[in-house]
């Protein structure tokens, strides 16, 4: 009787799991159902993310505060307007924001390692990439969306564009390329954990600082910090070279006009080696499990 | 890579064929521990934390593996659920190389770590358990008779709409068992399954561990520390110490092999000097109460007779010797011979 049962079972899991299905597909199907059970967690404590939605969105609206503190003593920063600068706040703030609701958790990775709770997402059936960005989905991540994009909008407003279909569509185009980047900073960041669990604070000083450090205009800096973000590690493409095509302004660096729109391509090579640092990370662990 | 023709090859009968379902030969472990002498300066050593082990269990078992900590029995579940990739030698569990095909080996295992909770802390429990029937596309038809069933045999039914912090540890434990058992495993790993649950849990847990080894023919790997849980549910055992396999064969054989030693512990009715009686010996005495060791694969029913007829008893228990002890002795039964 029970041979037959287990026989039976056996025979159920023939057709499983579907083969030839994508593992992005899978991906994003494991991460949709746990950031949705992630949603409803927070919701157990309605009055609580009612707070840290409204706590996100000052605090990083705080940022903005800090800037137009600086322009009332002053008329320009570094030959930007207010409005130019709102311009590169507002799309690094939109960019990273994206980037922080879809995969703000994967920094917990080293805690995961040394905790241990890793093992338990190496068993499902599931990209554990996936599994690890979709950890503490949390909602009011939108706080600092919803802040750049406010910002950006009061700068369309106020600074005077000469808009061509080529501006337009870039516009979302550095949107979503500067998310992407950002997410490959997070991604590798996390990459890094796998070999030095304590690394959490290395990758915020990329993320979190580069988000900060791409609010102000390029060129209060020094230039060998920008050629750092413009060639090491490519922060610049978020929004100062293609956004400095649109406000038509200079990049102080002396680079030919078309790496304007380098944004998608810089994205794309992006990803493909935090995936493969990625890889390699989780590869490593897997014959280590440190 | 032609993934349907390896799945007909895996899947295929020819996987059945011996009736292996795990199998191991060679399997090793090794570790680099990098240790810091200095700064910027570092000293590698190697660990092996599994030494060449070998063994098979056939689909239908139910195995307990135990070892004191630091043994390796972790990293060999580790290995066997694909968590981590061999050193060395070659691994299969249902015909599958677990490391290289990790997300496919999960459809078909079910791991429980016990001091680890994969439910979700702030939500009822049925979300837990309805995450699972999505995440591994269980068939609605089956999820909910596996559902109900594991309901009805763990007691589950009053706790479901209940947010799991707040279950007790019992409680909990008997969740996580129900979640790794939803998709069908074939087999399923338990991590210390019983530890820190009181006396009524952990009978609760083993009943049902019973049943689903009996009933529904799935195999059962548990590492423990309690011996109890091995005594009660598995007919072959497996010890392994230092990453070594020491023993591998029915219970009974290890108290033999070790010349390990049960603990009577009986109370008189006022204080008599040390009980003399036939195959076993007083160690303690305290007041009215003594203790009486006598070898593991004895019965205690002769020996509780024996004294029952010429003692004044008014009460007793049997203790059961801890694997540490089990296992020293081994290691020294080893040295002398």
């Amino acid at each position: 009787m029970a041979d037959l049962q287990a026989q039976e079972r056996h025979d159920a899991h023939r057709g499983f799991p579907p083969t030839g299905r994508s593992r992005v597909v899978d991906g994003l199907r494991a991460y949709r159902l746990i950031a949705w059970m992630w949603i409803r967690s927070t919701m157990a404590y309605r009055a609580s993310f009612a707070m840290t939605v409204f706590g996100n969105f000052a605090g990083t609206a705080l940022d903005f505060v800090a800037i137009l503190l600086m322009f009332s003593r002053v008329d320009e920063l570094g030959g930007y307007s207010l409005g130019e600068v709102a311009f590169l706040y507002g799309l690094s703030s939109a960019a990273f924001g994206l980037t922080d609701l879809a995969l703000g958790s994967v920094d917990r990775l080293g805690q995961r390692v040394r905790d241990g709770t890793l093992d338990t997402l190496l068993v499902r059936p599931a990209p554990v990439l996936a599994q690890v960005a979709a950890d503490r989905f949390a909602l009011r991540r939108l706080g600092r969306i919803t802040q750049g994009l406010l910002v950006l909008g009061y700068a369309l407003v106020v600074v005077d564009i000469s808009w061509t279909p080529l501006k337009v569509l870039m516009m979302p185009v550095m949107v979503v390329s500067g998310a992407a980047i950002f997410a490959s900073v997070f991604v590798a960041g996390a990459a890094f954990q796998f070999v030095a669990q304590d690394a959490s604070q290395v990758q915020n000083s990329f993320t979190y600082g580069g988000t900060t450090l791409l609010q102000y205009p390029p060129t209060v800096f020094a230039k060998d910090l920008v050629r750092g973000v413009t060639f090491v590690v490519p922060l610049a493409f978020v929004n100062w070279v293609p956004a400095l095509y649109v406000l038509d302004l200079p990049y102080p660096l002396d680079l030919p006009e078309w790496v304007a729109f380098l944004p998608p391509l810089v994205a794309v090579v992006c990803c493909a080696l935090s995936g493969v640092a990625w890889r390699a990370g989780l590869r490593s662990y897997r014959s280590t499990g440190s | 890579m032609d993934t349907q023709t390896d799945t007909q090859k895996d899947f295929g009968p020819a996987d059945d064929h011996g009736d292996d379902f795990i199998r191991l030969d060679g399997v090793e472990k090794v570790f680099d521990v990098r240790k810091k002498t200095g700064f910027m300066r570092s000293e590698r050593r190697q660990v092996r934390a599994v030494d060449s082990i070998s063994f098979a269990v056939a689909r239908g078992e139910m195995v307990g593996y135990i070892g004191p900590n630091g043994a390796g029995k972790s990293t060999t579940i580790k290995m066997l659920t694909g968590i981590l990739t061999p050193s060395g030698g070659r691994l299969r569990v249902a015909g599958i190389d677990p490391s290289r095909e990790r997300t496919r080996l999960a459809h078909r295992i079910g791991v429980v770590f016990g001091q680890r909770t994969t439910l979700w802390w702030d939500l009822p429990l049925i979300d837990s358990y309805r995450l699972m029937h999505r995440m591994y596309r269980i068939p609605d038809a089956r999820y909910a008779e596996n559902l109900d069933r594991c309901v009805e045999l763990l007691e589950l039914a009053e706790l479901l709409d209940v947010p799991v912090r707040q279950l007790s540890l019992g409680q909990r434990m008997r969740g996580d068992i129900a979640a790794a058992l939803l998709h069908d495993p074939e087999v399923l790993y338990l991590d210390e399954p019983t530890i820190g649950l009181d006396v009524i849990s952990k009978a609760k847990v083993r009943e049902f561990l019973r049943h689903l080894n009996a009933e529904q023919g799935t195999t059962v790997l548990l590492t423990t520390h309690d011996l109890t849980d091995i005594e009660q549910l598995c007919r072959r055992v497996m010890v392994i110490d230092h990453g070594r396999l020491m023993y591998d064969g029915p219970l009974t054989g290890l108290h033999e092999i070790g010349e390990s030693e049960r603990t009577l512990v009986v109370d008189l009715e006022r204080e008599l000097p040390p009980i003399e009686v036939e195959s076993a010996r007083v160690v303690k005495v305290e007041g009215p109460r003594q203790w009486l060791a006598f070898p593991a694969a004895q019965s205690a029913a002769p020996l509780v007779a024996r004294i029952a007829a010429a003692y004044p008893l008014v009460d007793l228990s049997v203790r059961e010797p801890d694997i540490e002890a089990v296992i020293s002795r081994m290691y020294a039964e080893k040295a002398t011979s």
